[in-house]
This record gives structure tokens, sequence and C-alpha cells, in this order.
């Protein structure tokens, strides 16, 4: 079966839904499906559920989604760099489930393993612990949280090969390897599609198996905060 | 007279031991990388993906794929490795990072922290502090002893949401260094130039010898 389509919205071409859960990979800026999200704006589905760590900015990432009102609620564990986000928050027009970034990345690494429910020790005595199954072991208290399996997960890579095998660049992996394991069906945008046999079957990230689709693209790859240090002068 | 942000760090900086893997918060604890002594060799952890975090880039070698936990373009060293934001975690929350290092709103003498929200005002979200808290063998809180209406941080309860219960091992604030111990909060050290009992008056929490 092919994996490889032309561009963005063939890609997500009758997997689209009104109402539909979507996990998306990417931290910040860094590393997000931004030709993907493009086209789930210019579809006009609607009434989404997003897990995603960040909410992007206004104007790229998730924030071009909350900008036309497509999502509904948003799983995320920081979103405050979002003026837009915070708006429609704060009216209720948008539901937040803040999730500790370490059991947002687990919750997908569960749903994709088949993992329903695990136990950890983060966020017991918060707010995060509220209303949750609490349970010792060996003297200490954990709280369960539920994996994540979501209709569809979009993905950014840095290669893939043409049967689906990824390779992330640097800390753009983030999320996207767990990110792309508890979709339904996963689309993954990368930078290059490269022949099968081209990449050296030891340093594949992600194995083709949990990619249904892929698509190769131009990406903006904007930088959220530019910091930089001086050259020492002689 | 007191310490300021670089003296600050520069003190968090002795709580580091050779070989140990670090994760340094947002703020003052990103300096604490500037003053690393002498002979300590520590790996950075940036829990979005990566240990053996390097310095900021040069002008015009900013990479977009390379950022901290902080959302800053950062370097790599010879000894990086990447990783998923799954792994992270599984790092954190498997109890391999020796330290964190974080900055506080709120500490109570009880080791209770408070760092991600204030109700109706301020809504950003937790990122990866409840994970670190839980997790990392020893938790420092580096942060100013006072807010900016000079009323002490350092409380016998949080009143802020709590980002972890009875995590934090010691404080480190402008006035000196404190341990949370059995019934209270133990004097370590005084900042320069600050008398014990200005300490004392700066501090809500109940201070044990």
């Amino acid at each position: 079966m092919k994996k490889v389509f032309a561009n963005a919205t063939d890609a997500l071409d009758g997997l689209l839904k009104d109402g539909m859960f979507i996990a998306s990979g990417g931290f910040g800026l860094c590393g997000i499906p931004e030709l993907l999200l493009e086209a789930i704006k210019q579809s006009g589905v609607k009434d989404l559920t997003f897990a995603s760590n960040n909410a992007g900015v206004d104007d790229f990432g998730i924030g071009i989604l909350l900008q036309t009102k497509q999502v509904r609620k948003m799983l995320s564990s920081y979103v405050g760099e979002n003026a837009e986000f915070m708006r429609q928050y704060l009216s209720g027009e948008l539901e937040l489930e803040f999730n500790p970034q370490g059991t947002l990345a687990e919750r997908m690494r569960a749903g994709g393993a088949g993992i329903p429910g695990f136990y950890t020790k983060t966020g017991v005595g918060t707010v995060i612990a509220d209303g949750k199954d609490h349970k010792d072991f060996n003297g200490e208290t954990y709280i369960m949280e539920e994996g994540i399996f979501a209709d569809l997960a979009i993905v950014k890579a840095w290669k893939a090969d043409e049967t689906g095998n990824l390779m992330f660049r640097k800390t753009a992996r983030n999320f996207n390897a767990p990110a792309a394991t508890c979709g339904k069906i996963c689309i993954a945008e990368v930078e290059e599609i490269v022949p099968t046999g081209s990449l050296d079957p030891d340093a594949i990230h992600l194995p083709g198996i949990y990619v249904n689709r892929i698509i190769q693209g131009d990406h903006e790859k904007r930088i959220e905060q530019r910091t930089v240090r001086q050259k020492e002068t002689a | 007279m007191a310490w300021d942000r670089n003296q600050m760090a520069a003190r968090a900086a002795q709580e580091l031991q050779d070989g140990w893997y670090v994760n340094l918060g947002i703020g003052i604890p990103t300096l604490v990388s500037n003053y690393i002594p002498e002979g300590v060799e520590v790996t950075l952890q940036s829990e979005n993906g990566m240990l053996g975090m390097g310095p900021f880039p040069y002008e015009g070698e900013e990479d977009a794929d390379l950022i901290n936990a902080g959302k800053q373009t950062i370097t790599e060293l010879p000894q990086t490795a990447y990783f998923d934001s799954a792994q992270s975690f599984a790092m954190i929350r498997g109890g391999k990072i020796a330290m964190a290092i974080l900055g506080a709103m709120e500490v109570a003498e009880n080791g209770d922290l408070a760092n991600w929200m204030i109700p109706g005002k301020l809504v950003k979200g937790m990122g990866g502090a409840m994970d670190l808290v839980a997790g990392v063998g020893r938790v420092v809180v580096v942060m100013d002893h006072a807010n900016k209406h000079d009323v002490s941080k350092v409380l016998k309860e949080c009143t802020l949401p709590l980002t972890g219960k009875a995590v934090v091992d010691r404080i480190i604030t402008n006035l000196g260094v404190m341990d949370v111990v059995d019934g209270g909060l133990k004097l370590v050290e005084l900042a320069d130039g600050v008398t014990d009992e200005e300490f004392r008056a700066a501090t809500e929490a109940t201070l044990v010898n």
C-alpha cells in the first residue's frame, strides 16, 4: 500500500470529522506538524479535541485553529505563549485539561502500547489528583492516569523512507514519537522522503508500522525564543 | 545587603556534585550553569528531550530544531544525547536525575511547592515541574525570599495550588539557605551581610534549630 501522499490536504482526505480527537507532536513551535495544521484549518473541521503539549502561538501551530474556533478542548501541559488561548479559556469558550508534561507523554506512549491506565507519583497531593484513583505501592501513594487513544495522530519528522520509517532531528523529536503511536491513523510530515533502503535500519527512531501516511514539504520552522551569546573578542 | 540573582545562582551551583545529571528550571536556575564549580562535571537535562545541554549559540548559528525547555535556542556538546518526551520523563520519574533546581512562587515549611498557577490571574500550566518534583532525587528551590509586596514566600502553608506536596529539600533565597526538616525549616547559611534577626523577621515559616 502506498503511504506517500502529494500534500497535507490529500493526506487528510477522508480522515477528518467534527468532534474528533487528534494527538499532535511538537514542543513549543519545535517539531510541530505545521503543514497538517494548516490543512486542518483549511478543511473547516470543528469541535476538535487536541492532545498537544502546547497550543502554539497566536498565528502559528495550533494557535491558527484557535483563531478560527475549530478547537473545543485541549490536553496540554503549558499554554503560556498564546494570548487568544488565554482569552478563550477564561471566557469559557475553550475547555482545557492540564496534564503534567511527563504524564501527557506517558499517556500517549501508553495508549500506543495498548495500556489503558498506569500509576504515577506525579501530581499526588495537587489538583491534578482530584477524582483520580489513588493506590499505594511499597508505602508510597500513586495516582492512576489513563492512556490516550486518539482518532488521528499528526507528527513532524526530519526524514522518512517510503515505508514510513522515521528519523527525527535533535530536540524536534519531543512528543512526535509518542503522539505518532497513540492515533488510530498517523500522518507524518517530513522535510525529506528518501528511497526505501537508504536509511540505516539501526538509526530509525520510529518504525513505519506506526505511520500510515507521509508527506514531504517545506517547513517554516519558526523559532520562539531566539537566544544567542556574543563571540568573545580576543 | 543580600545576594543578587547571580550570587543566588552561584550558591545553588555549590549544590552540584561530580557526575550528576541535573535539570535546571527557567529563570534564576538557568543561571546556575554559569557557576558550575571547577572539577565538577554535571550533565544538564532539558526535559524536551536532551541530555548534555550546551550554551546559547552564536548569532547566525541558531537551529530551530535545537531548543531548551524554555524554548530558547541552545547548542549541543560532544556527549549530547536526544530522545523523545516519553523517555525524557521516564528518566525523570524513574529517579535517574539526581537533582532539579527550580524557581517558585511559594514554598512551605513542610516542603510543599507552588510554582505553576495563580487562580484567576495566571494560567500557564505546570509544564514538567510536577513530574520533576515527584521524580528527581533532590529538589532545590531558588527564589526571592519575599514577593514584590515584601511578603514572605517562605510560608507555614502555601496559599497557591501546589506543584508537589512535601517535595522540597533545600531553599536558596536572596537572604540565605534553608533545609526542610522535621517541624519546619532549618537555617543553613545566611547571605552576605544578612543578620539572623533580619532573616527571621523576613520569614513566615517556622524556623527550627
